[in-house]
């Protein structure tokens, strides 16, 4: 196969099957949204005792009010008239939901990454730890985590603490896990001889650490940071439903499953899934950005 | 404030601590004593990390509502082992096992035709990568609308979760093989299939492996969420997100005790399975 280059190879091996891949989804959708929903359409007309032809058959399934599939252009209008279209303070603006689901995603993020670190650190620096907790914390993953969410906003809200900080909690007790792993893996990457190279300096262990580990496992961290980041924001959605969903694309999803309003919960699914793509890209920028400046990139 | 049994907490995790710090500065020649140590420590770790936590909870007298004891939590598992049982049948032996494997299958078979068809690869594979950060436990909803309350919705949703990382997984150990073997293939004479199941499936197998061990986590998780929204009166989840009302914390944890040992199993289940298909990798010769 002939090798492109520039503007044409990302025509060809991005835009092109990507795009084509998108536009089946898109018409494969459209086709389920008519064959679920026909059958309500059909109910309804044998009820009012009249007969609908298939164009006008098709014309009803794709603007159905609670339709079984909402069709994609229901859905982006939906999302257009809930962010663009309301205004942001307004418990009906989708943007508003996103940003409370954002802000708890952060601060779990930003705590679960400063945990995983320290952990990190504490392991590389003490046997003892390494033998004894570096298993729990790999047992710890197998625990469906999610799980013990209602738990721990419950409990936190009967002592008084509620709001931000339960849902944020959530979010870093799955988010610590992957940055832990990785910057283990990442803090013991400098091979042998250069850690000979810095005993042979007569450095101290503070400064092999800042000089030599640290810099090392840097690559490692964003690697790690990119799931932690992704894996926090569904922290954040499940820790929105048990709290009697108030606010949130959590309690959004929940409160569209309650009411049967589904274009309700395919609209924040899908800003999950925007806010979920544009938090990783954001990662991976910065990554990129500071590994060039770092010399490492690729 | 009972500061007798606290103390006697902190001693006992003190005497742990430097009982693994003998532990560790040990140089056994013995092989087996050498393993029987390296089992040692974590365990324990664990009991000395239950024992404080006991000792907190009776020392400072914390609210059973807020946290139970492990105690508590062990005598609440023994006196109800048949709800417990019967919850686990209805999540795990229903809806996950179900899941997993349709899942599982159906991601390892799509992997193949998207290896098979470059095209795919190209399109399908940053999209598939996409969909394996989303939070894909929001379907649980839309799935109870499509399959009704019983198991079939929690297995539909948990199809959904396992399809993405094993196809993204089973894509790169499918050219995790070398082109010397590839070559040597060719040499004998050997077509698409042969080349496919002899060298290039073996070659993917601590990929398949690493995607099957991250779905047995992920497909306990979204069968227990998918129950927050809606499940007949039975289930994990259900059993869960009710007790949490009732401000039974103790069945709540039993109920995570089962979801912690079930999910550790089937993790160490995977990981002895895959020590005897991957004999021949480098990390365990």
């Amino acid at each position: 196969m002939l090798e492109r280059r520039g503007f044409s190879a990302l025509l060809y091996d991005r835009i092109v099957p990507i795009g084509v891949v998108v536009a089946v989804i898109v018409v494969l959708w459209y086709g389920f949204a008519v064959l679920l929903n026909a059958q309500f359409e059909r109910d309804q007309a044998a009820r009012a005792k009249t007969e609908i032809t298939t164009s006008q058959l098709i014309e009803r399934t794709l603007s159905q009010d609670r339709p079984l599939l909402p069709a994609p252009h229901q859905v982006v209008s939906e999302i257009w008239d809930t962010t663009v279209m309301k205004k942001i303070t307004s418990k009906r603006s989708l943007v508003y939901h996103g940003w409370i689901t954002l802000s708890s995603t952060l601060l779990g993020f930003l705590m679960g990454t400063v945990l995983g670190i320290s952990l990190a650190v504490a392991i590389v620096h003490s046997k003892v730890l390494d033998r004894s907790l570096m298993p729990w914390i790999i047992v710890s993953q197998t625990v469906p985590i999610l799980a013990i969410a209602p738990v721990i906003i419950v409990v936190l809200n009967a002592i008084g603490i509620s709001g931000l900080f339960p849902k944020a909690l959530i979010s870093t007790y799955l988010s610590f896990f992957p940055v832990a792993v990785g910057m283990v893996k990442g803090l013991r990457s400098p091979d042998v001889m250069h850690l000979d190279l810095m005993r042979t300096y007569n450095s101290s262990a503070a400064q092999v650490f800042w000089k030599l580990r640290w810099p090392a496992s840097v690559p490692f961290l964003f690697t790690s940071m990119k799931v932690a980041v992704a894996i926090s924001l569904v922290g954040a959605i499940v820790g929105e439903m048990p709290t009697g969903a108030v606010a949130g694309l959590g309690a959004r999803l929940l409160s569209g499953s309650y009411y049967g309003q589904t274009i309700q919960i395919w609209s924040a699914l899908f800003s999950a899934a925007v806010l979920a793509a544009v938090l990783v890209m954001l990662v991976d920028l910065v990554s990129r950005i500071v590994l060039r400046r770092m010399g490492m990139a690729q | 404030m009972n500061t007798q049994i606290l103390a006697v907490a902190v001693a006992f995790w003190l005497v742990a601590w430097l009982v693994n710090t003998w532990l560790v500065g040990l140089r056994p020649t013995n092989g087996f004593v050498a393993k029987t140590i390296n089992l040692m420590i974590p365990l324990l770790f664990g009991v000395a990390l239950l024992v404080l936590w006991e000792g907190v909870i009776k020392g400072f007298d914390v609210s059973k509502v807020l946290m139970p004891a492990p105690s508590m939590v062990w005598a609440r598992i023994t006196s109800s082992v048949d709800i417990l049982w019967a919850d686990f049948y209805q999540t795990y032996m229903k809806a996950v096992l179900a899941g997993y494997a349709m899942g599982c299958g159906s991601g390892f078979i799509a992997a193949v035709i998207v290896d098979r068809v470059p095209f795919l690869r190209k399109g399908l594979l940053p999209i598939g990568n996409l969909v394996a950060a989303l939070p894909v436990v929001g379907i649980a909803p839309i799935m109870i609308m499509w399959f009704g309350f019983d198991w079939q919705s929690k297995a539909a949703v948990v199809v959904v979760m396992t399809f993405f990382p094993m196809l993204v997984n089973t894509v790169a150990g499918l050219t995790a093989s070398g082109n010397m073997e590839r070559d040597l293939m060719r040499t004998y004479a050997s077509n698409y299939w042969q080349t496919l199941v002899k060298l290039r499936i073996p070659a993917a197998m601590p990929f398949i492996f690493n995607a099957l061990k991250i779905n047995s986590t992920l497909a306990l998780i979204g069968a227990i969420v998918a129950e927050f929204f809606g499940t007949p009166i039975v289930g994990m989840g259900f059993r869960i997100s009710t007790e949490v009302g009732r401000m039974n914390i103790d069945m709540v944890w039993a109920e995570i005790f089962v979801a912690a040992l079930a999910g550790s199993l089937s993790y160490g289940l995977l990981a002895l399975l895959e020590r005897a298909v991957t004999f021949w990798h480098p990390s365990y010769r």
